[in-house]
């Protein structure tokens, strides 16, 4: 029943499929499924800090009323935090009914990737334990890292965090 | 019988409610029957709207409401009481469908300032019937020879069902009679035998209505036995067949019989308005309907001054205009302003807009907050009435009504207050010669309070009655097999909030007011809806105290800025009891390393926010900031900032629930320069540090 449900939708998200935002944090492209994404916020908005959480979650933001916790991506993979500048922005994500938004270096485009395209992550066995990866996607010579939005938002750190303080 | 005057908001809002609560039932109804399954759920949801309906219409007097609220009650108490039964859900329905139109049928004859005199002994008949043939059908039916009755009464129920009520009287010929009935002394069970006598009218010609209109409840023998029983039915024979008729039943003692002259001549006007005016009537949701549309050509309803609007929209306003605000912002403090050196003109229309957005903002933030006094009124109405019905003399005080509260939160106060003051005067107030006995005044006392403290809003009911049994509640939670831990662990706050449990009622009498163990487990779940908790306080001989807490969100509170570093946190006012500059050596240090100061002989001890929270900041030095000093629940925290920010009215807003909970914070709020602020949870910090 499930399933055919979970067609049912697949087929009404018709159009955003194979549909990913790319940017750019560090020297990698990732890219996001079209799907999960909001909006983007040019520019870095005011952030009001936030007290005890990881920090990666750099505060919170306000848009149009509604607060959302904001998450700096570079820090969440554990890089060197960089300076925001004018072509960092936050893409904002709702997935399951929360809203988080990724401050991320730039956003460079929205592109299809079919699926033939995309292949599994290397094996963990390998060596390569990069969880947060679902696929990695090729357009043309390039390739892209293909987040998975659940992991990425994926609280164990989190409750971690609180749990210990 | 009906207020005179249709201006009256306790009317208003009457209107306004019992239409909402129909219409939501309606939907209720529409939409199981679609699924030709009522869940668990949702019979208790129909149960309670009932039960409010049944309270509220009966606090207004509207007696034929509360009067089918009553029976939709029982059906429904029946249906989720037993849980294995075959029930045929489109008759069911059917009934409730009914029920609903006369409540609205009366509603709008209320509006049109007529008095709500619609007949429902037909329809009550139905139910109960059914009720009857449902609990048979089950095996729970009542003791005794009862059973053949109760089978006569479903026949008769398929005659009342063959000629359609509405017409039943136009088509009824012969002779109308009216009877008393007295049945002899030692009969026993007056209730069957009255059945019997309705059974036996049914071969003679048509029964029209009877009272007690509720012969299935054993509460009416008392009433048979008081009274008589009378009945209304048209039949063929002549009064001296009749007579005759009444003298073969068995147990009648005695009978006064009338033969009742129905006025023929208006007819022609106004035929079927009439039919119902004039002698006995039987009126159906059809008929009212046609004399609702009468009356709307005549009469002018009482226009309601209340609308209701989707909370979701003042959601969206509100949000908008903090954008909007924001936006203002973003215009006067353009860069490219900057290049412009005259600017006196735009400097004077940015004001005028700035103005008019302040009043934009502060209209919309009032519209969401409303005083808790209208609330409260209405519980000087159940306290006055009830207190007349019970023959308790019962004052109540009210203190703190200006309070004011989210609108969203004032929705689901005012059915909880309402059971709390019902169970207040009908369980927790004793008896008057009870009260002479424990040497109380005999006039009770229940103090209805409201305040706001440390952010949250309490309201407390306050009763000077006999206090709760403990060991009959747990004695009751046991058989109940509600404890899940050792008799000897249960603190008595635990046992009290046993009485908070759906189902939970150590009253074995069901008034009209209480005692069906519903109106506790309502309190709990609208409070707990909006996050909010419940608390209960009693003494033996000495009251009973229901403490409602709710919470920091939703609210509107009146806030004190406090900046650290870059970062602003707002405290709020109600948790304030000063703020000061210490001097360099004010403060000192225990062995632990815990900072405390000396203020005016007490010691407190001094939370550096910047430390806790480890925000970067300049000030460092304890002469350099301010030191503020909170305090709840006479627990004193000195907190420590770098500055003072100013007072300001916010919104409360929850934290997104992807941060979990942050000690010490309760919630954030939005700045009028579009940022956002973290509200301090006073008594979370009080906690770290004492």
């Amino acid at each position: 029943m499930s399933e055919v449900m979970e067609q049912i939708l697949e087929l009404t998200e018709d159009t955003q499929k194979g549909k990913f935002l790319t940017f750019i944090i560090g020297r990698e492209e990732y890219a996001i499924e079209i799907k999960f994404v909001t909006e983007i916020l040019g520019g870095i908005q005011a952030i009001t800090e936030v007290p005890e959480v990881p920090d990666y979650i750099r505060g919170i933001i306000n848009i149009r009323g509604k607060i959302i916790p904001v998450m700096d991506v570079n820090i969440r993979f554990k890089k060197e935090p960089k300076p925001y500048g004018d072509r960092t922005c936050i893409a904002v994500i709702d997935i399951d009914d929360l809203s988080v938004g990724l401050i991320v270096d730039n956003v460079s485009e929205v592109l299809s990737i079919a699926d033939e395209n995309i292949v599994p992550p290397p094996d963990a066995r390998s060596g390569f334990s990069n969880h947060y990866i679902k696929g990695i996607g090729k357009v043309g010579n390039t390739v892209k890292l293909i987040l998975d939005c659940k992991i990425l938002l994926g609280d164990e750190d989190l409750a971690s965090h609180t749990e210990a303080s | 019988m009906v207020m005179d005057n249709g201006k009256d908001p306790m009317l208003e809002m009457f209107i306004f409610e019992t239409l909402q609560l129909s219409d939501q039932l309606e939907q209720l109804v529409l939409n199981s029957e679609k699924s030709d399954f009522f869940e668990a759920a949702e019979i208790n949801e129909i149960f309670r709207i009932m039960h409010t309906i049944k309270g509220s219409a009966s606090m207004m007097f509207f007696d034929s409401i509360s009067g089918v609220a009553h029976a939709m009650e029982d059906m429904f108490d029946f249906l989720r009481t037993s849980h294995s039964v075959v029930v045929d859900y489109s008759r069911v329905c059917d009934l409730i469908l009914r029920g609903i139109d006369f409540i609205k049928g009366e509603i709008a004859k209320i509006e049109a300032e007529q008095s709500a005199d619609g007949n429902s002994a037909a329809l009550l008949l139905d139910i109960n019937v059914y009720l009857i043939s449902l609990k048979e059908n089950n095996g729970t039916s009542l003791p005794g020879d009862h059973n053949s009755e109760a089978a006569a009464a479903i026949d008769l129920n398929w005659d009342m069902e063959v000629v359609p009520d509405s017409d039943a009287f136009d088509r009824i010929g012969g002779n109308r009679f009216k009877a008393l009935i007295t049945f002899e002394d030692d009969c026993e069970m007056e209730n069957i035998r009255a059945f019997n006598v309705i059974h036996k009218l049914g071969e003679m010609g048509e029964l029209i209505e009877h009272y007690p209109a509720d012969i299935e409840d054993s509460e009416c023998i008392a009433v048979i036995r008081e009274k008589g029983f009378e009945v209304v039915f048209a039949a063929e024979s002549s009064r001296e067949e009749m007579e005759n008729f009444f003298c073969t039943l068995a147990f009648v003692e005695s009978f006064e019989l009338m033969e009742i002259v129905t006025e023929v001549e208006n007819t022609k006007v106004q035929a079927e308005d009439l039919s119902s005016q004039s002698g006995p009537e039987v009126l159906n949701n059809k008929e009212i309907k046609s004399e609702k549309d009468v009356d709307n050509g005549a009469a002018t309803p009482v226009k309601q001054s209340l609308i209701s609007v989707q909370l979701s929209k003042l959601d969206q306003l509100l949000d908008l205009v903090g954008e909007l605000v924001i936006s203002e912002t973003m215009v006067t403090s353009n860069p490219d302003l900057l290049m412009i050196h005259d600017k006196e003109n735009f400097n004077k229309a940015a004001r005028q807009h700035r103005k008019v957005i302040n009043e934009l903002q502060d209209i919309v933030m009032s519209i969401r907050m409303v005083p808790l006094a209208g609330t409260f009124q209405k519980m000087n109405r159940i306290v006055r009435d009830m207190s007349k019905k019970l023959g308790k003399p019962v004052d109540l005080m009210i203190h703190g009504e200006e309070t004011e509260v989210d609108k969203n939160i004032i929705e689901h106060l005012s059915d909880p207050l309402m059971h709390l003051i019902r169970n207040a005067i009908d369980h927790g107030i004793e008896e008057t010669p009870e009260r002479i006995a424990k040497q109380k005044p005999t006039t009770g006392i229940i103090k209805l309070e409201a305040k706001s403290e440390g952010g949250d809003v309490w309201i407390t009911i306050k009763d000077d009655g006999g206090g709760l049994d403990k060991e009959k509640i747990l004695s009751r939670a046991l058989e109940h097999g509600l404890v899940n831990k050792p008799e000897s662990e249960l603190s008595d706050q635990e046992i009290y909030a046993f009485i908070l449990l759906p189902g939970f009622s150590t009253n074995t009498e069901v008034t009209e007011f209480s005692g069906r163990g519903v109106g506790m487990d309502v309190v709990a779940q609208n409070i707990e809806e909006i996050g909010g908790s419940v608390y209960i306080d009693s003494k033996i001989n000495m009251g009973t105290t229901v403490s409602l807490k709710i919470p920091l969100t939703l609210a509107i509170i009146d806030g004190m800025g406090i900046r650290v570093g870059s970062s602003i946190y707002t405290v709020p006012i109600t948790s304030i009891r000063e703020s000061f500059k210490a001097r360099e050596d004010e403060a000192f240090t225990d062995p632990d390393g815990q900072e405390m100061i000396m203020v005016r002989g007490e010691c407190l001890p001094i939370l550096r926010l910047h430390e806790m929270y480890k925000i970067q900041t300049a000030v460092n030095e304890i002469h350099n900031g301010i030191i503020m000093i909170a305090e709840t629940d006479n627990r004193s925290v000195c907190l420590f900032a770098d500055e003072l920010i100013g007072e300001q009215q916010v919104v409360v807003k929850a934290l997104p629930k992807y941060l979990k909970r942050i000690k010490g914070i309760g919630g954030c709020t939005l700045l009028g320069n579009g940022t956002s602020s973290l509200i301090l949870d006073i008594a979370g910090l009080v906690s770290i540090r004492c």
